[in-house]
């Protein structure tokens, strides 16, 4: 399976730069997500990736092949639209085939495709039908089917699934995973669903204003964000950013949280680049590695006692949000055995040392 | 629940229906005249009563327009007229849709160079009115070595009419989703493969449009027909006027509605036929549910 690298792509559009200087690379056989939200530059990406559009600077390799100046059929790629993009006057036998137009394989070679494709993908008993006929889950395992049929190593999906209601969503996030599992394609898969992104990537790349903010397993990107921007784009809700100012620095490193004056320590914490006293930073607590409530035997590293503004339960789990001055504390968690406090109440909530995330104010880079 | 208020006919109301009712009867009118008239002998005819109903029916008058009636020289009837204005619909038909719905689709959904400054120009063009041209064009018919035949006149109908459907496919594929021509760019990549088998199929409401206002335009056409036809190549339109105008003696009112009765069948029979297309067709677009 091919892998794909950008070099140095800049592309224009008018007077405004989209991308400008990129580099990627995706790694043979990789599930790369490109995540970001919405006009952050991953579509163009992959429409430049595709040939859909043209790069204005820089080159793109697809399995060690230039193909920067190549049309969009002899990339050796498939994709997969969001609106799924479909023949509307060609059956699903024939939205299939079309795909292989460009070919020139022999009829029993094309049937032969078809007939697995269907299968694979379960469209057996629909081949027959149009797609105004098909269910919107039916209609995007067409667009998939017609990916597939022709059996290349690099995949693109265009966000594929934001047009599925929640349900089928899962389904057909199951569905592509089991594909890729079983073919082992390169696949390139664009998404503004973090959700998407965190349990079907191998790679996730986040993109903010046309520029790769971090390139990470998911498991890196939610526990290690390279910058703010990552920081509060990922998890639901996001991270808390405190604005803080380090006020010592020795045997222990402590920070004051700049409205409250609350002090935490963060000598758990393994610092990249040393902090100076007086810098200021700001420290990000996820939500759901709060301890809300009385925590007796543990060590808190920051603790909060806060009036409530308003709580979230979803059966054991939830949020409670503090009054924290002008804005709010999430903290959630485990809401088993927890009382659900009234509007108002002062909520406890503590921080384990070892959970910051700590960047630089005036970078917002990770320290 | 409240109760859905009663109709009532109001002033306003009043005044759309004597409107309409005025616009129907301007053509109901004269066309129940033609309709009757065409019917009767000449007998009935000398007495003066437009409104009357036939005394006595005849398919006289039908019979001898269609084969007998004289335009200038000849006494062959508006048959051969018939014929010839077939001759020019159906060349100028084909040239005019084939090679407008091509620009169309090349215009909207391929990048062509200056395609911003050619559909100005299109619409321009749109808008010259036919006598401008009219000298210029049948010298350059002439030099073609087409000028007097049912290929001329053909010609010329398919380049006038060229501007206006251009800029009406160009439009209906504007509405093709772009991500249907990125899969079919990534599918095929084939500019005549991607028109046949993608674009072309699902082009039927705005082929119909454009096929109904190219067949009335061109049957319903007198000058384009008199000036390019010469006298070998006249469309039925030119021969009626000639039958009407080159009358001697008494003329025979029966004979002359029967035959511009005759030249309007076409074009009726297609809005009859296709009518509820048109109306489908110029209000939804390329893409259904």
């Amino acid at each position: 399976m091919p892998a794909v690298s950008f070099s140095n792509v800049t592309h224009e559009y008018g007077q405004h730069r989209v991308l400008q200087d990129l580099n990627l690379d995706v790694q043979d056989g990789e599930f790369l997500v490109l995540l970001g939200p919405s006009g952050c530059g991953k579509t163009t990406l992959l429409h430049l990736l595709a040939g859909l559009q043209e790069v204005s600077a820089g080159s793109i390799h697809i399995g060690g092949r230039d193909v920067t100046e190549l049309e969009p059929k002899d990339r050796g790629l498939a994709m997969v639209f969001q609106s799924y993009a479909l023949y509307p006057t060609k059956s699903v036998e024939g939205n299939l085939k079309f795909g292989l137009a460009a070919q020139r394989l022999p009829r029993s070679e094309v049937d032969k495709r078809v007939r697995w494709a269907a299968k694979l993908l379960r469209l057996e008993g629909l081949l027959g039908r149009k797609p105004a006929e098909l269910s919107g889950g039916q209609r995007q395992r067409v667009a998939i089917g017609r990916a597939l049929v022709k059996q290349v190593g690099l995949f693109l999906f265009d966000e594929p699934l934001s047009n599925l209601d929640a349900k089928l969503r899962t389904e057909m996030r199951l569905e592509i995973k089991r594909i890729h599992a079983e073919l082992g394609n390169t696949v390139v898969y664009v998404t503004h669903d973090q959700v998407e992104a965190m349990t079907m990537a191998t790679r996730i790349a986040v993109m903010n204003d046309g520029v790769i903010q971090q390139i990470a397993t998911p498991d890196e990107i939610y526990a290690a964000p390279a910058n703010t921007f990552v920081a509060a784009f990922i998890g639901s809700p996001p991270m808390n950013l405190l604005d803080a100012e380090v006020s010592h620095v020795g045997e222990k490193v402590t920070a004051v949280h700049r409205s409250t004056e609350t002090r935490m320590e963060l000598s758990h914490y393994a610092f990249a680049r040393r902090p100076r006293p007086g810098q200021r930073i700001q420290i990000g607590m996820r939500p759901e590695h709060f301890v809300v409530g009385q925590a007796p035997g543990l060590n808190p590293a920051a603790s909060f006692a806060l009036p409530l503004a308003y709580a979230e339960k979803i059966g054991d789990r939830g949020v409670a949000f503090l009054k924290l001055g002008e804005g709010l504390l999430a903290a959630g968690g485990d809401f088993s055995t927890f009382r659900a406090p009234a509007a108002g109440e002062t909520v406890e909530a503590h921080f384990p040392g070892d959970r910051f995330s700590i960047f630089d104010s005036e970078t917002g880079a990770r320290m | 629940m409240t109760r859905r208020r009663k109709r009532r006919l109001r002033a306003s109301s009043v005044a759309v229906w004597a409107f309409l009712l005025m616009c129907a009867a301007f053509i109901a009118l004269p066309l129940y005249v033609v309709v009757l008239t065409s019917f009767k002998t000449m007998d009935q005819i000398a007495l003066g009563e437009i409104f009357s109903w036939p005394t006595t029916w005849t398919v006289a008058p039908w019979r001898e327009a269609w084969s007998e009636l004289c335009a200038g020289m000849t006494c062959k009837g508006i048959r051969i007229g018939f014929s010839t204005s077939f001759k020019i619909l159906l060349p100028s038909l084909g040239l005019s849709i084939g090679i407008s719905a091509l620009t169309g689709y090349a215009l909207a959904l391929w990048n062509v160079r200056w395609a911003g400054t050619f559909l100005f120009v299109l619409f321009l063009c749109a808008f010259v009115p036919f006598q401008i041209v009219m000298i210029p064009l049948v010298v350059l018919v002439a030099q073609l070595g087409v000028y007097g035949t049912v290929w001329g006149t053909a010609l010329v109908h398919a380049v006038l009419s060229m501007p206006l459907l251009t800029l009406m496919f160009r439009n209906f594929y504007k509405n093709i989703p772009r991500e249907l021509i990125h899969a079919a760019l990534l599918d095929s990549g084939s500019f005549w493969r991607i028109f046949w088998e993608i674009v072309l199929p699902m082009s039927k409401n705005i082929l119909i449009v454009v096929a109904i206002l190219m067949v009335t335009t061109v049957w319903n056409d007198f000058i384009v027909g008199l000036t390019f036809g010469g006298i070998s190549a006249q469309p039925m339109t030119v021969i009626l006027a000639n039958t009407v105008l080159s009358q001697f003696g008494e003329v025979k009112y029966n004979v002359t509605m029967a035959a511009a009765l005759l030249t309007a069948i076409p074009p009726l029979v297609v809005y009859f036929a296709l009518g509820k297309f048109f109306v489908q067709g110029i209000t939804s677009g390329a893409i259904k549910g």
